[in-house]
């Protein structure tokens, strides 16, 4: 078989006009779950087929394509999935965070501020930010629904009385647009301020077949207590490769003596960095 | 003076069969109304239809609502019906794990109530959290333990705390002792009747026990099959039973 034989970007025409009505319905309603019929994908749910099928339904032969996996454009996942669209639609990809118009993500949001004309489609898990504390799907609609939000800060007093500070360190939820709370997807707290963004932000989840949008220039607060307020923490170190000082950082081991070095997550951030010092 | 309940013919058939059958009655702020009877009497179905978990077939309850005054609680839009569940009303489920969330910490289950209405300031909530858990004896350094680690009298406790830290002003009672062992039961019941006084509640307290209706309750309804075949003041049904019904129920307490 060629590639010839998929249609642009592996979905059929009548699957990515449905995805793109759901599209449009959760930017009309920021925040707001709308059910969509995922499809199987060739890749097993968990790996990014809600973002696969989100990004499939927005691309154009245009576009430039970038996926990113925690931040780094080499991973498995991102190699395959950008590997994946290269194929199918032929499209341009990059690793440029300013190239792409349409960029993929698993779990971080770029360091690089991205601007409009820009998407940026998340892969997300679990979209209910209420799911652990209410079981019951039909409940959680209702709570949507009515606005009752309540039970959201338990979790965040639960948090506090048990480590002193709210400990949730990503997926942290926030309010959209003063209406719905959201599930930001597993991104670390660190990157919610920059949810507040000129670019469109999509969220795609395959196996909960749900999608969900942020517009540009959305107001997106972070839940928090008066007297606890939201704190992006990062950890205290500079990068040991381009000295960024305000970007989030993996930790990694360097050795079993207990060597460790802190390095940018975003790995074309981080890039750019250096190749401008030198240049300079 | 306006009623804080009055229910007209409420009905409620689960098929051909009847949950309850044309119940009325009024209460009156600060009053406690017991509910007696058999098993599968209707007590609890008419529990639930009154609390709104359930959607009666007919009739009506009007509630004497703080800003609006008397609104029927049937033909009411849902957010608001779930707003007063939340505030003015309060429900204690029998079986403690019912009512409360097992795997939030004391705090947190005598909190959510306060956050479900707005309270964003942990400390403040904190504090009436802990006010709360004395007020029902329970010590302040088991703020953050789980429900689970709780004996069934304080779990029971607890979850007394939590409907009442938003000052209710009705709370519906479905076998709040049963279950529970007869000197934890006694406690139990000298705090509720302590808290009712003191703050002045209304209540409905459905049971199967006649001494808790003895002790709580001012007035008393009897069911049988579905029907209210006796009401009246709790000790004057007691004591004067008209009812065979009730003479057989009064006649079955054991005695020590």
């Amino acid at each position: 078989m060629t590639d010839q034989a998929y249609n642009f970007a592996y979905l059929d025409e009548q699957t990515k006009r449905m995805i793109r009505r759901a599209i449009l319905k959760g930017i009309a309603v920021p925040g707001y779950q709308v059910p969509f019929a995922s499809r199987e994908m060739p890749m097993p749910y968990g790996w990014g087929t809600g973002g696969v099928q989100v990004s499939a339904a927005c691309l154009t032969p245009e576009d430039t394509f970038k996926v990113i996996d925690q931040g780094a454009d080499d991973t498995t996942n991102a190699v395959s999935i950008r590997k994946f669209f290269e194929k199918t639609a032929g499209v341009a990809v990059t690793q440029r965070t300013t190239e792409a118009t349409v960029i993929q993500t698993r779990h971080r949001i770029p360091e690089t501020p991205l601007s409009d004309g820009q998407i940026l489609v998340y892969q997300v898990p679990i979209p209910e930010p209420l799911r652990f504390l209410e079981p019951r799907e039909t409940e959680t609609r209702k709570m949507h629904a009515l606005e009752e939000y309540g039970l959201m800060h338990v979790k965040l007093y639960e948090d506090i009385s048990r480590h002193g500070e709210i400990s949730t360190a990503y997926a942290y939820p926030v309010k959209v647009e003063g209406r719905y709370v959201m599930d930001p997807s597993p991104i670390p707290k660190f990157d919610n301020p920059r949810l507040e963004s000129a670019a469109i932000q999509l969220f795609g989840a395959g196996r909960e077949q749900r999608i969900y949008a942020i517009p540009p220039h959305t107001r997106v607060v972070s839940l928090d207590f008066e007297d606890y307020p939201f704190d992006p923490s990062k950890a205290p170190h500079p990068c040991a490769l381009c000295g960024a000082e305000d970007t989030y950082l993996d930790e990694l081991i360097t050795d079993d003596t207990g060597g460790r070095m802190f390095v940018c997550s975003d790995t074309d951030y981080c890039a750019s960095r250096r190749e401008a010092g030198e240049a300079a | 003076m306006t009623p804080l309940l009055d229910v007209r013919d409420l009905t409620k058939h689960y098929g051909a069969r009847i949950g309850c059958a044309d119940v009325s009655f009024t209460l009156y702020p600060g009053e406690v109304l017991g509910i007696v009877g058999e098993s599968g009497s209707g007590k609890t179905t008419l529990l639930n239809c009154l609390a709104g978990h359930q959607a009666p077939d007919g009739g009506s309850v009007v509630f004497d609502t703080r800003t609006e005054g008397p609104r029927d609680v049937l033909s009411m839009p849902e957010p608001e019906r779930r707003m007063l569940g939340r505030t003015d009303w309060a429900f204690v489920h029998q079986n403690a794990r019912d009512g409360l969330r097992m795997r939030v910490s004391a705090g947190g289950n005598v909190g959510e109530r306060l956050m479900a209405v707005g309270a964003r300031h942990y400390g403040n909530i904190r504090e009436r959290s802990i006010d709360w858990l004395d007020r029902v004896e329970i010590a302040a350094d088991r703020v953050d333990d789980r429900p689970a680690a709780f004996s069934g009298g304080m779990q029971q406790r607890l979850q007394i705390a939590r409907n009442l830290v938003t000052g209710p002003r009705l709370v519906f009672m479905d076998e709040p002792t049963g279950g529970l062992d007869v000197s934890v039961q006694a406690r139990l019941l000298d705090l509720i009747r302590g808290l009712v006084r003191r703050m002045g509640l209304s209540a409905i307290v459905v049971t199967h026990d006649l001494a808790v209706v003895r002790l709580l309750a001012d007035r008393l309804m009897v069911m049988k099959d579905g029907q209210v075949i006796e009401s009246g003041l709790t000790d004057q049904v007691l004591d004067d039973p008209q009812a065979p019904y009730t003479q057989l129920l009064v006649s079955s307490v054991l005695q020590v």
